[in-house]
């Protein structure tokens, strides 16, 4: 069945086909809506789950803890701030090698306050041992949800599934549902490994030694070397049984291709029309999206990009002191690879700043002229001071 | 330095309020303005404090020094400015989610400290910025977003916390009724110590207009009978029913952080340091 739906309510669905037992969350903007559609789905019978609005995101992701651990598929639901408040949580979540699945709609971080669209929020929570998936469209972000439950029970880690404020919560889209039988038949019911059983008593969460505690997180690690495998082995399984096949990137015109961008979310849908666009003037341009961050697919980014001569990564998100996030991380994977290409590494669209097919055409532009990069970080649109609030016709390059 | 005149129209800022029309927060703010024109003080000597929220952006519309920090945590915030600038009148803004939900924690601690700082609490029984979602004051047959069928939870009486937390002055006051809105803030500002204003003012737009005609219905002035320094009066007012009153509920008169701090400084300096010497032949073992 399709519906034209909101990206919020495409989590919200992909959450209710999932059958979701226990949903605790608190509102922020722009993520609210998902909630709101869950409880209503709640109260209204049609989703057999326990909904709470908790007094705040450190709750909310407490709550998901515990009931994960009792045993239920449990969902949240948040964005910026939000997630920055359960940043001690999201630790204990994966370290427990729970199977919460958490849907962030990407926001950038205060002050000065901004509701618009970053990405710095999750990657500021790389480290925490959650899987992350960034989405692209609302058909994606609805599929992505039902698999990250599959994800998460397989490996017993917790999963992120990630969409840009706005341009795809809050934007109308035709999303296919698909139907709950075969939702039932690809996503059985969540079994845990260990949960709350008198008949099989285990305490949580206890002091653990330096005899142990190593080997723990090396578990983890291997767990998270296992994930590349499990999300193209679901993401094949989900195209045998709904038709849409998704994997760790996702190639386009990349067979010949000389320069080749790099995105992630929504900024992927503008770059791929700018390619086709120079594709039809002759020009060698591909573009890799690149879906999933956690764990880095290494592997797969090295084999697309090899023999490319170039390639420009657009990072809607910055770490400080640092570069632009993707960039960093498709450097270290490219390290010493003797066919690597150049790498030119892009910020834009900082705090919800439009990236708009001439950005696309201005950084395409400056990958073709410069034989090599010019600087560490191109700052794409970035306006002089003193100017006004309107996007430069041309992107100033500084 | 010169000594200024200042009318309640120089405390507007040149920022015009975003809040729908007719949002209850309208007559805080003419209040605040009342209120901080009557007390005479210079704009460089305030400082308010806001957490998130529709109430939040109050600071942004007084012509005073005004942060508008972090969802939950006006009070931390407004503590930190009051450490730094003793001499500043600090006043907190939160709204009920911003102090009763994600940001609870820090009331009952801030009350105990008795910090000298204004706490004004602008309760609306809902979630106004993020459009309408059930709040920790929401009563149980308001339906919200998150509750479309009412509530499943019962509300906090901030008084009450107020009470039970040691706070030094808890008053409620009424943004319809902006003249003793006025008054309770002048109040609540003078008294030395934490105070707390627990502010009615009704969100229009996702709890109704109809909420001016309730509570003004519901309203009673404490009259001369109610005794506020009696914790007893208070507790009675506190968990009064069917009705809502207005007034100084509660007033202690109890040593301020700053004092109690001041006092135990001098308490350490007359101490002096201690002796190394002594003190080890405490634990000298017989040979
Ligand atoms: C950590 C965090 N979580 C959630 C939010 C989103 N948020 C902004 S204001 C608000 C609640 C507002 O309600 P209230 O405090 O009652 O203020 P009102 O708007 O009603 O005046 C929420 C949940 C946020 N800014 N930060
Ligand atoms: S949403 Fe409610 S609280 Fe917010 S400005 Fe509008 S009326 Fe006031
Ligand atoms: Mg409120």
């Amino acid at each position: 069945m399709k519906k034209v739906m909101m990206g919020n309510h495409a989590v919200s669905y992909g959450a209710r086909l999932s059958r979701v037992q226990v949903i605790s969350a608190y509102p922020i903007t722009p993520q609210t809506q998902i909630v709101e559609e869950l409880s209503e789905l709640c109260a209204r019978g049609e989703l057999e789950a326990k909904f709470i609005k908790v007094e705040s995101e450190h709750s909310a992701m407490a709550a998901c803890i515990g009931a994960s651990a009792g045993g239920a598929r449990a969902f949240t639901a948040t964005s910026s701030q939000g997630l920055a408040l359960m940043h001690e949580l999201l630790h204990w979540a994966a370290g427990a090698r729970l199977p919460i699945v958490l849907a962030n709609v990407n926001r950038a971080m205060g002050p000065g306050w901004s509701i618009w669209s970053e990405q710095t929020d999750s990657l500021a929570q790389r480290d925490t041992g959650w899987l992350q998936i960034y989405c692209e469209s609302n058909q994606e972000v609805l599929d992505t949800t039902i698999q990250a439950f599959k994800i998460a029970e397989t490996l017993s880690l917790p999963v992120m599934v990630i969409l840009d404020a706005f341009f795809l919560s809050h934007t109308y889209e035709p999303v296919d549902i698909p139907d709950q039988r075969g939702i039932d038949r690809f996503l059985p019911p969540f079994q845990p490994k260990v949960k709350m059983d008198i008949r099989d008593p285990h305490a949580f969460g206890a002091l653990v030694t330096p005899e142990h505690y190593y080997e723990f997180r090396y578990n983890i690690q291997k767990a998270f070397e296992r994930a590349t495998g499990v999300i193209e082995e679901v993401g094949r399984e989900f195209g045998e049984h709904f038709g849409r096949y998704y994997g760790l990137l996702e190639e386009y015109e990349m067979d010949d291709a000389e320069i080749v961008l790099v995105t992630s979310s929504t900024i992927t849908s503008t770059a791929r029309a700018v390619v086709r666009e120079r594709r039809a003037r002759g020009e060698k341009i591909g573009l890799l999206k690149v879906r999933v961050f956690r764990p880095f697919p290494f592997a797969a980014i090295r084999q697309a990009l090899s023999g490319v001569r170039k390639a420009a990564v657009i990072d809607r998100n910055i770490s400080f002191g640092h570069h632009g996030i993707f960039f960093s991380e498709i450097k270290s994977a490219l390290y010493g690879q003797p066919d690597a290409p150049r790498l030119f590494g892009f910020i834009a669209g900082l705090g919800g700043r439009d990236v708009t097919p001439e950005t696309i055409h201005d950084i395409i532009d400056i990958t073709q002229h410069e034989s090599k990069p010019q600087q560490d970080i191109y700052w794409i649109g970035l306006k002089s001071a003193g100017q006004k609030a309107t996007a430069p016709k041309t992107a100033a390059v500084k | 330095m010169e000594a200024r005149n200042y009318s309640p129209k120089d405390f507007r800022s040149d920022i015009k309020p975003v809040w729908c029309p007719g949002c209850g927060d309208f007559g805080v703010l003419n209040a605040l303005y009342q209120a901080l024109a009557k007390l005479q003080l210079p704009h460089e000597d305030v400082a308010i404090v806001s957490g998130i929220g529709c109430s939040s952006r109050l600071p942004g519309y007084v012509k005073t020094y005004g942060f508008n920090s972090i969802h939950g945590r006006a009070l931390p915030v407004a503590q930190g400015v009051k450490l730094a600038r003793p001499e500043t009148t600090v006043i907190a803004v939160a709204g009920d989610g911003d102090g009763l939900s994600i940001g609870a924690g820090h009331f009952p601690h801030m009350a105990r400290r008795n910090i000298d700082l204004t706490y004004i609490m602008l309760d609306n029984s809902i979630y106004g910025m993020t459009k309408g979602q059930m709040s920790p004051t929401t009563v149980e047959e308001q339906p919200t977003k998150t509750t479309p069928y009412g509530m499943v939870e019962d509300p906090i009486n901030p008084v009450k916390l107020a009470l039970a937390y040691g706070a030094s002055f808890i008053a409620r006051s009424f943004s319809g009724n902006i003249k003793h809105t006025v008054q309770m803030i002048i109040q609540a500002i003078q008294h030395p110590g934490f105070s707390f204003l627990h502010l009615l003012s009704p969100c229009v737009t996702f709890v109704g207009r109809d909420q001016f005609d309730l509570i003004r219905s519901l309203s009673v002035d404490l009259g001369n009978e109610h005794d506020p320094t009696s914790v007893e009066h208070a507790w009675r007012v506190a968990e009064e029913v069917g009705r809502i009153s207005m007034g100084v509920i509660f007033e202690a008169d109890k040593p301020t952080f700053e004092q109690r701090y001041e006092h135990a400084k001098q308490l350490a300096h007359q101490a002096g340091d201690g002796d190394f010497r002594n003190l080890l032949k405490k634990y000298r073992v017989a040979a």
